[in-house]
């Protein structure tokens, strides 16, 4: 590392740096997104069809129960035994032939995808949809490169079109609706006729993207589960491109967190049941591929080279705590998302980090530090639909009200749990917490300043910050409760003495 | 929604001849009158109502703000207030689920903490299952609404046994809003650290629950109705939430009280 250029010092972090600068932006992005009307009024009307068709998926809540206590002890399990399954589906993997790559930071992930593409002189690549390679920002330095990088999962290729980011993990174009994709498509497809009719749509989307799986020189994909027994490659999608992008061609590489891998095949089923019938309803995804080597003597198809980037990024931090460490067993269904009031009214792009909602105020303090994501983890009322729905019941509201107590410690606190520990601490706020722990820890101090407040009621202020922007001020009472069942019981000691 | 969590199922002991009641700050300060009438509704069940004075605060608004070490010391100094093996009802559903569930993460190691927790009722889940109370109707016929606090629903399973006891008054017809069970967006400090995003979720509450054409709504968490009361009157509208203790004695009350 000591002899790297100046140049290269700069790339990664500016590439770092990307989401950790839209996340510090939070409370403007919010600002931005709940004035759009249109943006809200999208989100909504998707966010009660996916409730809907994930409750209908689940019509037997005993079930659901029994299935969730499953895959809670899978990914947990898994997870206890992670760095001797890591250590398994590498050597599975090799001996299957794929190669497996490690990365440690997304900076080091971009560059080992780099350059195996360059090694092959790759020019275009086709990605099948990836949300790790969302969290590298693998586009932007592959185009840095001159490799041309195209999106084609539909709701990603929307999104690259609009050079967007998704806006949510699953249905990353979920934040457009039909109107504004026709005309998306108007501006960027040639020959493109108009219409809003959904399904007329997507066939003149497909038309180009199939086009262009015919002539990339690679494909990359994302990994659901990889499993470590086998060396095995699950990938769950809907359209048929994930296949495409992994089988047309020569070279394929998958990218992918290190939490994703599962002990042995039995361990899928249960988890993919769960993940598409959480994430959009589905007793099955339309299409799954189990990857297991490149193309094979007598094959007629399939990539000659496969390769696996496992990325750390963070995940070993979530790792090394144990209430953090069940961040972990996320499977990416995004059902917290869809059922969480602020994400629905806030929208995926507001949070400005690649995963919105629930499951990314747990992740991106991980990934980013806590310091450019200390208002995500507070952007939350608790009110805990999200842990409700969590197929791998993470405790979604206790490991945020975790990640308060982390970016409200006092600097220097040992032991170091998170970067950027401590970087949310306001002396300001400490004090008044001191202080108001002081007062509620002693009944005659509380006693006192209750009456000092009750004798005030008619001068305190009116206007309280943002509480007064769209509610009265509530009204302090003219006696407490303990003065007035002090006084009831007094009264009652009387006529019971008469 | 129906709910299998586990948290739900506890064992529930027979009715008592006394209880401890437990306030909150925000009865205590702002809405007192909901705390006297628990007292005088539980009262007139035949149990006699202790409400220790040296009780502050659950501790709630600063374990939810990260201020875990501040929080324990208050719950502990609550923990002292109620020394006897007794019932504590809880007017809240929120600073409930705080002393029955996080008090026990909050608390671990602390002699009897389960005990304690144990010992937490919210007080329509104490109608309900504790006392196993059957109403009597005395009022006009009307139609509510019933909002419950997220912490209550998902931690107490209060939406069930509110639900339980407005079915039980014969002329009250229950109005279900639409996207009953949403958060109102108060969640303590989130409504003043995320003012905007808070407003935008009291303000679809205050509408889905004006859109029945109720004219009161009732709830057993103060949090909430302080925010969707506060709404309601900034846009001046009449619907108003009432805590469901003064409703229950209220509607309860023979002719001759």
């Amino acid at each position: 590392m000591n002899n790297t250029t100046p140049a290269s010092q700069t790339q990664p972090l500016e590439d770092e740096s990307k989401y950790a600068a839209s996340a510090r932006n939070f409370r403007q992005n919010v600002a931005r997104d709940l004035a759009n009307d249109e943006l809200r009024s999208n989100f909504r009307g998707a966010m009660d069809y996916l409730i809907d068709k994930r409750q209908s998926a689940f019509s037997d809540q005993d079930e659901l129960e029994t299935l969730r206590r499953q895959c809670q002890l899978i990914k947990q399990r898994c997870l206890v035994k992670l760095p001797l399954l890591l250590e398994q589906l590498e050597q599975q993997l090799t001996s299957n032939g794929i190669k497996v790559h490690w990365a440690e930071t997304i900076t080091q992930a971009n560059e080992i995808i780099a350059s195996i593409i360059e090694s092959k002189q790759g020019k275009t690549v086709v990605k099948g949809k990836s949300m790790v390679s969302e969290e590298t920002a693998l586009n932007d330095h592959l185009e840095q490169r001159d490799i041309e990088c195209l999106e084609s999962d539909m709701g990603e290729y929307i999104v690259q079109l609009a050079h967007e980011h998704p806006s949510h993990i699953i249905m990353p174009a979920i934040h457009q609706n039909k109107r504004q994709v026709a005309d998306l498509f108007a501006k960027n497809i040639e020959g493109f006729e108009h219409t809003t009719d959904v399904d007329a749509l997507i066939q003149q989307g497909r038309k180009v993207l199939r086009e262009k799986f015919c002539h990339a020189d690679v494909g990359v994909s994302g990994v659901n589960f990889a499993v470590a027994q086998t060396g095995t490659l699950c990938l769950v999608e809907n359209e048929g491109n994930g296949r495409m992008c992994t089988t047309v061609p020569d070279l394929h590489i998958a990218i992918t967190g290190i939490e994703k891998v599962v002990e042995s095949l039995n361990d899928v089923p249960p988890l993919l049941s769960l993940l598409t019938r959480s994430a959009t309803g589905q007793a099955i995804s339309t299409y799954f591929n189990m990857i297991s080597h490149p193309r094979q003597t007598g094959e007629k198809d399939g990539p000659k080279e496969v390769h696996l980037v496992l990325l750390d990024n963070g995940r070993s931090q979530m790792y090394s705590d144990p209430e953090l460490r069940q961040t972990l067993q996320c499977i990416r269904c995004g059902a917290c998302m869809n059922h969480c009031p602020v994400y629905t009214r806030i929208g995926g792009h507001a949070y400005g980090t690649v995963y919105p909602g629930p499951i990314g105020k747990m992740v991106s303090p991980h990934m980013l530090g806590l310091e450019a994501t200390t208002n995500l983890p507070t952007a939350s009322s608790l009110c805990g639909a999200c842990g409700e729905v969590c197929p791998v019941k993470i405790p979604i509201p206790k490991i945020l009200l975790r990640l308060r107590e982390e970016s409200v410690k006092p600097v220097g606190d040992i032991p170091l749990i998170m970067k950027g520990q401590g970087s949310g601490r306001k002396p300001i706020e400490a004090s008044v917490w001191k202080a108001w722990a002081a007062v509620h820890q002693s009944p005659t101090l509380y006693a006192l300043s209750m009456w000092a407040v009750t004798r005030a009621r008619a001068i305190l202020p009116q206007k309280l910050g943002p509480w007064t922007q769209a509610r009265t001020a509530p009204k302090v009472a003219a006696q407490t409760l303990h003065e007035r069942v002090k006084l009831r019981n007094s009264q009652k000691q009387e006529s019971g003495n008469e | 929604m129906t709910l299998t969590n586990s948290q739900h199922q506890r064992h529930y002991p027979a009715p008592p001849n006394q209880i401890y009641l437990y306030g909150t700050c925000l009865a205590d300060t702002l809405f007192p009158d909901s705390g006297i009438d628990a007292i005088e509704f539980l009262e007139r069940q035949g149990i006699e109502v202790i409400y220790p004075q040296g009780q502050t605060c659950c501790g709630q608004p600063a374990y939810n703000s990260g201020y875990t070490k501040q929080a324990r010391t208050v719950a502990k100094q609550q923990i002292k207030q109620f020394p006897l093996d007794i019932p504590i009802v809880v007017i809240s559903g929120s600073c409930g689920g705080m002393m029955r569930h996080h008090y026990q993460e909050l608390l671990d190691g602390e002699p009897e903490i389960s005990q304690f927790c144990d010992r937490i009722f919210e007080f329509t889940e104490f109608l309900v299952n504790v006392l196993k109370i059957k109403l009597n109707d005395n009022g006009e016929p009307e139609r509510v609404a019933l909002h419950t606090s997220c912490a209550a629903r998902r931690e107490m399973g209060v939406h069930l046994t509110g639900r339980e006891l407005l079915g039980q008054l014969e002329h009250v017809e229950l109005v279900t809003h639409p996207y009953e069970s949403e958060c109102c967006g108060f969640g303590g400090t989130f409504s003043v650290k995320h003012g905007d995003i808070s407003i935008a979720m009291v303000n679809d509450k205050s509408q889905h629950l004006a859109e029945t054409g109720v004219v009161r709504y009732v709830s057993a968490d103060w949090g909430c109705m302080m925010n969707i009361n506060g709404a309601l009157e900034y846009q001046g509208k009449s619907l108003r939430g009432e805590h469901i203790a003064s409703y229950l004695l209220n509607r309860t009350q023979t002719k001759e009280q």
